[in-house]
């Protein structure tokens, strides 16, 4: 074993969080350690959690960890936030409403800016789960850029993936807009002390029987949860426990190795193009509106 | 392309001890975010301990705490302690509020590298993040 990785199963913290630090920042040291990072992954069980901003995605992640912190598990959390894509500052909030595990020294969360990427991730979220797989946390939770109808990228990256709804999304017409819901392996309507929880649920429950494009795959459970009073939590907590060994068959491995070779393929290809001498030229030819983008890139990629 | 490689300074942006006003720091975060830096805000009554553990975990280059209480001898400097307890001497740590000039010279002294007072810019505080700030790292 290196040094990097006796010192991330070594538990302690700083070595883990200057890890991601330069996983975050691409530093090429990281690439030299990827075979050996993956090979020390313990397989912990990674569950992603998204759903619309304010749907209470942070304080359920809290909640839940609380109920994982009770069986005695090491939680690891990454918590997503959207970066300006005109200054590329960010704000992560996310540890107000964790405040309650603050001094626990088994439960490591780190605050991750979107850096551009769209898809409700950062485009280092990956490695930075196979980070904390390797440092030992199980589960490993990802929770994403509060999220619409199509920041479904982390579908492709977890096991099990946590839609968190409110009652007020239960009328019909956005219902029927399905999109994160189709991704759901597990549907939590959250902040259900409110009025319509119970409608809300029997409404998504009579939309995702009969929903198209997920004929192969059982209805996802939905379940009401009030993270702030800790109701409905615990069964939760179950039934994404549960999920696991649904998650593992070879079917669905595959389904997830496949998305995460077309990413690096499309990275490596990016790479490649960018340092060909025509990258410029190619853009430039572009924006002039001379050249289509599809010849553009198999001219800088033959 | 180098653009979005080049690496944003990371600032933990907390309010120590117990007093509740928070909207100096909330404009703070803001600002920051707007100068391209990500800022992690954690919120009021955040013990010493609570800060450190946040900076540790989140391998900030900034700490930036907002203080109104006049618990400021108390809490600031047991932060530096702690930070350097767990060999994280080349986190640069920052102070704002109202702090006595007598104070501030003592703060300096034990380890706070710089206190902004009442009418610092915002861009004043971005520009002393940007000098002073670890950039590149091991």
């Amino acid at each position: 074993m290196t040094e990097p990785l006796a010192e991330l199963a070594s538990g302690e913290r700083r070595p883990l969080a200057r890890l991601l630090t330069r996983i975050e920042n691409g530093d090429p040291s990281v690439r030299r350690l990827l075979p050996e990072l993956f090979a020390a992954g313990r397989r912990g069980h990674l569950v992603g959690v998204t759903g619309p901003p304010g749907s209470g995605k942070s304080t359920l992640v809290s909640a839940l960890t609380g109920e994982w912190r009770r069986a005695g598990r090491r939680v690891g959390i990454l918590a997503v936030d959207p970066s300006s894509p005109y200054t590329r500052g960010a704000i992560m909030g996310d540890r107000i409403r964790m405040m309650e595990h603050a001094a626990d020294r088994d439960v490591f969360m780190r605050s991750m800016a979107s850096r551009g990427e769209l898809g409700g991730l950062a485009g280092t979220t990956w490695l930075a789960a196979a980070a904390l797989d390797a440092a030992g946390f199980d589960p490993i939770v990802i929770e994403t850029v509060g999220a619409g109808q199509s920041e479904v990228e982390i579908a492709g990256l977890a096991e099990t993936t946590v839609v968190v709804e409110v009652p007020e999304m239960g009328d019909e017409v956005q219902a029927i807009k399905a999109g994160l819901l189709e991704v759901a392996d597990i549907i939590a309507v959250n902040k259900a002390d409110r009025p319509g929880a119970e409608g809300a649920a029997r409404q998504l429950r009579a939309m995702l029987s009969t929903a198209g494009g997920r004929v192969s795959r059982e209805p996802p459970p939905i379940l009401l949860t009030t993270a702030t009073t800790g109701d409905g939590v615990a069964a939760l907590a179950e039934a994404i426990d549960r999920h696991r060994s649904t998650a593992r068959d070879p079917e669905r491995a595959r389904d997830r190795a496949r998305n995460q070779l077309r990413r690096a393929l499309a990275d490596r290809a990016l790479d490649r193009a960018s340092a060909n001498p025509g990258w410029d030229e190619a853009i430039e030819a572009v924006a002039r509106h001379e050249l289509d983008p599809l010849t553009a890139a198999e001219e800088l990629l033959p | 392309m180098d653009d979005a490689r080049s690496t944003p300074i990371r600032v933990l942006i907390a309010k120590p001890g117990l007093d509740g006003h928070d909207r100096g720091a909330k404009v703070l975060a803001r600002g920051l975010r707007d100068e391209g830096f990500e800022v992690i805000y954690t919120g009021l009554r955040q013990t010493p301990e609570m800060i450190v553990d946040a900076a540790e975990q989140e391998d900030v280059d900034v700490i930036g705490m907002s203080i109104l209480s006049g618990a400021h001898m108390a809490l600031l400097p047991r932060v530096v302690e702690l930070s350097r307890s767990r060999a994280m001497d080349d986190v640069l740590i920052a102070a704002g509020g109202i702090i006595p000039d007598a104070d501030v010279v003592k703060l300096k002294a034990a380890g706070i590298a710089e206190v902004f007072g009442p009418g610092t810019s915002i861009g004043q505080i971005a520009a002393y993040f940007r000098e002073h700030a670890r950039r590149t790292r091991d």
